[in-house]
C-alpha cells in the first residue's frame, strides 16, 4: 500500500473551527484520523492523502455557508460524493476540508410525463433509474459504478457508460444545474431545453469540481424502449473482435451499447461470475439492440450479418431481462473480476478513433510484453474509450513506477492516434502531465483563467485537472514519469 | 455548389491580434445571413467566409472537420457524396450560410428532440481567442474529458467568446427513407401520441400548428413504413419542416418580434397564435410591442423566453440573469476576450 501524506500542522484559526460547526448538523463535522480515513483517497488508492477535516452538511444551503466560510479564511476545498472517481478528482487537499455532498441525497421532483427528475448531487446514479423505472422511463449515462456513483461526481467527470453510445453523456442528459461559486454564491443554469446565454452547465460538466460546488442536476429521461436485445459475438482473435467494431460503426449502425472484451478480461469475468464464455473466445463483442419489434429485428439480422463476415465462431443472443442480465453480468463486473488477478490495477481511459482499434490494441499488447506487465482490456469500444487494466504489484519497489511509464507510453499511442488522454474517468492528479502533452500552454492559459472567473483564489479543488505552465515546463511533456515525483501535484497555483 | 479550399488561419489571428493589441472591437461576419439575430454589434467587420473547406474527413469514423466559412449547403454536398447526413438539424439561411454562423447563433431545427442539439454534435473546436491566439479544445473523438468543454460553451454565445476556425461535427447515415404525416389532433390529445410513439418509432420531427400534428420520420424503409402505418394520418408536406428550421413562411413572415419560448413540452398550447416545434418543447411566437406577456408565459410554465429576432437592435435575445450570475458570465467572457473585441455588444451590451 502507498504512503498517506498527512495533513498540514498549521492550525486552522479557533474562529473558522467554531463558526464551522455553527454551521453544520452535531454529526457533520469529522475530525478524528479514525473517521475520516474513509476520505483519504477515491477509486484511484495510489494517492492518499489524510483530510483535516471532512465536512457532511445536510442542505444546499449549508454547502453555501461551508463555502462562504472557507473563502474568507481561504481554506482549499475538495467536493466529493461517492469517492468512486479513478483519477484522484476527490483526494483531498492537505491543508483543505473534504466537503460530501452524500447527505444531499433526495430525489426532488420527478415528472414522467415531461421526462425529467430534478435531482440533490448525492443522489445514487442508479436510484435515478430505479425511480423512473415505475414510469416506464429510465436514466440513460450508466458508468459502470453506478450503485455507488453519485449523480453531483457524474456531472463533475462528465461520466459515460454502456449507454452513451446511443443515448449521449452525462454533458448531453443535463439540463439545468444549480450550483455554488468558491465564494458561496449560488447560481442556476440551464432551463427546459438546457439552453443559457453562455453555456455554463456544460462549462461546469466535466470540471471535475474546480469550477463550482452542484447542488442541483436536473436531467433528461428516456423512454424505456419496448424491446431490447443484447447479443455476444466470439472471436478467435482480438483484432478480429476490434476490426468487428469498426466494421459495426463504419455502417453506421449505433448499437445502444458496443462493447469488449479481451482474453484476460474473460477468463477473470468467468472465474468471477461463474458464467462460461464459448470455448476458445480469445475476445467477445458485445452489442445491445433496442426500439420497437422490428427495429430490433432489423438491427440485428444486420449486426449477426456483421458478425458472421467479421468471423464470429459464435454468437449468442439474449432477449428476457434475466438473459440480457446474465449476458452483461461479466461485463459489468470485469473491473472487480480483474481486480483479482493481481493485488493491484491500474486503469487506462484514452480514447481513439474507432478505425484505430486494431493497430492500437495490437501496440497495447506489445508494450505489454515489453514491460512484462499483463494488461487486460475491457473497455467502450463503440465509442473508442479504451480501458486497458495494466495488472501490478504495488509491493515490488520499483513497479508502480513501471507501470506510470507503461500507461504514459499508451496514452502517447493514444493522442498519436488523433485520440484525447481522457474519455470519462478525468485529469485529477494522475492525468496532469498528459495534459502537457495534449494542450498548449495558450490553452491551458485560458483553462486557468476560466477557472479563475469562477474561483479567483483558485480554493476548489486546487492542483487538479490542469496543470499549471511550470509543471509543464519543468516536466518537459509527458516525461516525467520516468522520474516519479512524489505528489507534485500539491503545490497551489 | 463547388467549395473553395482556403486554410486563413494566419490572417484572421493577426487580424484578432492587432485588434486586440487596439482595443479595437470587430464583427465577425461570414455568409452575412445572421447579421439581424442578436443586438447590433460595433465594430469593424471581419470576414471569415474565405476560410473554408474540408479540414478532414473519414466517412467511417463519421465525423468531419470543417472551416468555419464553410456553406451549410456545400458541407452537406460533401456529406451527401458519401451518403451521410450531419446529426444535427441546422437551420441556414440561404446558400451563402455558414457552419461558423450557424455555430455562433446555436440553433437546432425541429430534429432536436431526436438526433440532439447543435452543441451535442460537436466533438471539438479551433478558435482564435481575444488575444489573437489560435487555441483547441476538444478533438475528433466521441469521448473526451481533458480540460473544461470550451468548444460547448462557443455554440450560441454569438460569437462573443472565439471566433471559431474549425469544428469537429458528427455524421450520421442518410435515412433509407423519409416520410411526413398530418393528423388533426387537439394539442393535449398529439402529446399523448407522441409519448407513446417516441419510445419505439424512427420520429425526426414532431410540430404542431393551427390544429394539426405534423410528424416527420427517417430510417430504415419497413421502419418508416411500419411507422406510418401504426400513426395514420395523411401523407404530410417535407417542407413543413424545412421551412421551421429556417424560420420561413407564412407564420415567420407575421409582424412583430420573433420570440422562442423553452417550455416543458406538456405544456398547454395557449396562446393558438403560437407555433409548437420540438414536440412541445419549443413554441414560436411574434409578438409586437411590449415584451411583458411573453415573459409572463414564461414564468408561467416555468420555461425561458429568447427574443431571436428584435426591430429595436439595442435589445438582445436573452434577459438579464440575477446580477451575480450575470457578473460571472462577465469574468467567463473576459477569460476568453480579456478586451471584449470580438462581436462587442451583440450579446450585452459593453460585451
Ligand atoms: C468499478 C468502477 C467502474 C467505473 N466505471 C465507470 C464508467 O463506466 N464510466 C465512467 O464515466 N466512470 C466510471 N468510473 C469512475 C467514477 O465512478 C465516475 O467518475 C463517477 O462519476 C464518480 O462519481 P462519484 O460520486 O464517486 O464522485 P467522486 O469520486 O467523489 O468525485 C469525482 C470528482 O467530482 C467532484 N465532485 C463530486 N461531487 C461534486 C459536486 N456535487 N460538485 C462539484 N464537484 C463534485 C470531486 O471533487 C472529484 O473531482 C468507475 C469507477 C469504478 C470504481
Amino acid at each position: 500500500m502507498s504512503q498517506t501524506v498527512e495533513p498540514s500542522h498549521h492550525p486552522w484559526p479557533a474562529a473558522f473551527m467554531r463558526r464551522l460547526r455553527r454551521i453544520l448538523p452535531a454529526d457533520g463535522l469529522l475530525q478524528k484520523p479514525t473517521e475520516v480515513a474513509v476520505y483519504e483517497c477515491d477509486g484511484l488508492p495510489v494517492y492518499r492523502v489524510r483530510p483535516r477535516a471532512v465536512v457532511l452538511p445536510r442542505t444546499a444551503a449549508e454547502v453555501g455557508q461551508v463555502l462562504a466560510l472557507c473563502a474568507e479564511y481561504q481554506v482549499p476545498v475538495v467536493a466529493r460524493g461517492a469517492g468512486t472517481g479513478l483519477s484522484g478528482g476527490a483526494l483531498p487537499h492537505p491543508e483543505g476540508v473534504v466537503l460530501s455532498l452524500a447527505r444531499l441525497n433526495r430525489i426532488l421532483a420527478l415528472d414522467p410525463d415531461n421526462r425529467i427528475a430534478r435531482l440533490e448531487p448525492g443522489v445514487r446514479n442508479l436510484a435515478v433509474s430505479e425511480a423512473a423505472r415505475p414510469h416506464g422511463l429510465f436514466y440513460a449515462p450508466d458508468p459502470s459504478s453506478q450503485i455507488a456513483c453519485t449523480i453531483g461526481g457524474n456531472v463533475a467527470e462528465n461520466a459515460g457508460g454502456v449507454h452513451c453510445l446511443k443515448y449521449g453523456l452525462t454533458t448531453h442528459n443535463v439540463l439545468a444545474l444549480k450550483f455554488f461559486d468558491a465564494e458561496g454564491t449560488l447560481h442556476e443554469v440551464g432551463g427546459p431545453t438546457g439552453e443559457w446565454p453562455l453555456d455554463l452547465a456544460a462549462l461546469l460538466t466535466g470540471s471535475e469540481g474546480l469550477l463550482g460546488v452542484v447542488v442541483e442536476v436536473t436531467v433528461r429521461l428516456w423512454p424505456k424502449p419496448p424491446a431490447t436485445v443484447a447479443y455476444l459475438a466470439a472471436f478467435r482473435s482480438l483484432e478480429a473482435a476490434a476490426a468487428c467494431v469498426s466494421e459495426v460503426v463504419a455502417l453506421g449502425i449505433i448499437p445502444a451499447g458496443l462493447e469488449l472484451m479481451d482474453g484476460l478480461a474473460l477468463s477473470a469475468a468467468q472465474d468471477y461470475t461463474g458464467i462460461p464464455y464459448p470455448e476458445g473466445s480469445a475476445a467477445v463483442v458485445l452489442a445491445e439492440v433496442d426500439g420497437d419489434d422490428l427495429t430490433v429485428a432489423l438491427e440485428g439480422d444486420r449486426l449477426r450479418a456483421i458478425f458472421t463476415a467479421q468471423g464470429a465462431f459464435a454468437v449468442e443472443q439474449a432477449v428476457s431481462d434475466e438473459d440480457r442480465r446474465r449476458l452483461w453480468l461479466g461485463r459489468k463486473s470485469a473491473f472487480p473480476a480483474v481486480g483479482r488477478l493481481a493485488p493491484d490495477y491500474y486503469c487506462m481511459d484514452g480514447t481513439i478513433p474507432r478505425r484505430s482499434l486494431v493497430p492500437v490494441l495490437t501496440e497495447i499488447g506489445a508494450l505489454s510484453r515489453r514491460y512484462e506487465l499483463p494488461v487486460a482490456n475491457v473497455f467502450h469500444a463503440g465509442d473508442g474509450n479504451l480501458h486497458p487494466l495494466i495488472l501490478y504489484d504495488a509491493a515490488i519497489p520499483g513497479q508502480l513506477v513501471q507501470v506510470e511509464a507503461l500507461g504514459a507510453d499508451i496514452l502517447r499511442l493514444c493522442l498519436a492516434h488523433g485520440g484525447t488522454i481522457s474519455g470519462e474517468h478525468g485529469v485529477g492528479v494522475e492525468k496532469l502531465d498528459g495534459m502537457c502533452a495534449q494542450f498548449t500552454a495558450a490553452e491551458l492559459a485560458i483553462f486557468h483563467a476560466l477557472k479563475s472567473a469562477f474561483d479567483p483564489h483558485h480554493l476548489l479543488n486546487p492542483g487538479k485537472a490542469v496543470p499549471t505552465p511550470a509543471r509543464c515546463v519543468e516536466a518537459g511533456g509527458m516525461h516525467v514519469h520516468g522520474g516519479h515525483q512524489p505528489f507534485p501535484h500539491l503545490e497551489r497555483f | 455548389m463547388s467549395l473553395e479550399h482556403n486554410d486563413d488561419t494566419a490572417l484572421l489571428a493577426s487580424a484578432v491580434r492587432e485588434a486586440y493589441e487596439q482595443a479595437a472591437p470587430v464583427e465577425i461576419v461570414a455568409g452575412g445571413t445572421r447579421r439581424a439575430f442578436g443586438r447590433a454589434p460595433t465594430g469593424t467587420p471581419l470576414s471569415v467566409a474565405r476560410h473554408a473547406g474540408i479540414v478532414a474527413y473519414d466517412p467511417s469514423e463519421f465525423v468531419v472537420t470543417v472551416r468555419a466559412g464553410t456553406p451549410i449547403v456545400a458541407l452537406e454536398d460533401i456529406l451527401a457524396r458519401e451518403g451521410q447526413v450531419l446529426t444535427a438539424d441546422v437551420p441556414r439561411f440561404g446558400a451563402a450560410s455558414t457552419i461558423g454562423g450557424a455555430l455562433a447563433v446555436g440553433l437546432t431545427g425541429p430534429g432536436r428532440p431526436y438526433s440532439g442539439a447543435l452543441r451535442d454534435a460537436v466533438l471539438g473546436m479551433r478558435l482564435i481567442s481575444g488575444t489573437g491566439e489560435v487555441v483547441r479544445f476538444g478533438g475528433q473523438v466521441l469521448k473526451n474529458v481533458a480540460g473544461f468543454d470550451v468548444s460547448r460553451l462557443m455554440v450560441g454565445a454569438y460569437g462573443t467568446l472565439g471566433l471559431l476556425l474549425d469544428v469537429s461535427l458528427r455524421t450520421a447515415r442518410r435515412p433509407e427513407a423519409e416520410a411526413v404525416v398530418r393528423l388533426e389532433r387537439s394539442w393535449p390529445a398529439a402529446r399523448v401520441a407522441l409519448r407513446q410513439w417516441e419510445s419505439a418509432l424512427p420520429l425526426t420531427g414532431a410540430c404542431y400548428a393551427g390544429g394539426v400534428l405534423h410528424v416527420r420520420l427517417a430510417g430504415l424503409a419497413p421502419r418508416v413504413a411500419e411507422a406510418r402505418r401504426v400513426i395514420g394520418g395523411e401523407t404530410g408536406d417535407m417542407a413543413v419542416f424545412t421551412d421551421l428550421r429556417d424560420l420561413r413562411g407564412v407564420f415567420f413572415e407575421r409582424p412583430g418580434d420573433l420570440w422562442r419560448l423553452l417550455v416543458p413540452p406538456e405544456s398547454p398550447w395557449d396562446p393558438e397564435d403560437t407555433v409548437i416545434d420540438w414536440a412541445g418543447a419549443q413554441r414560436f411566437w411574434r409578438v409586437a410591442g411590449d415584451a411583458t406577456v411573453v415573459y409572463e408565459l414564461a414564468a408561467r410554465l416555468r420555461g425561458q423566453a429568447m427574443r431571436l429576432l428584435c426591430a429595436d437592435r439595442g435589445v438582445g435575445p436573452w434577459v438579464l440573469p440575477p446580477p451575480a450570475t450575470m457578473a460571472l458570465m462577465a469574468r467567463v467572457k473576459a477569460a476568453m476576450d480579456p478586451r471584449a473585441i470580438l462581436n462587442r455588444g451583440r450579446l450585452y451590451p459593453d460585451w
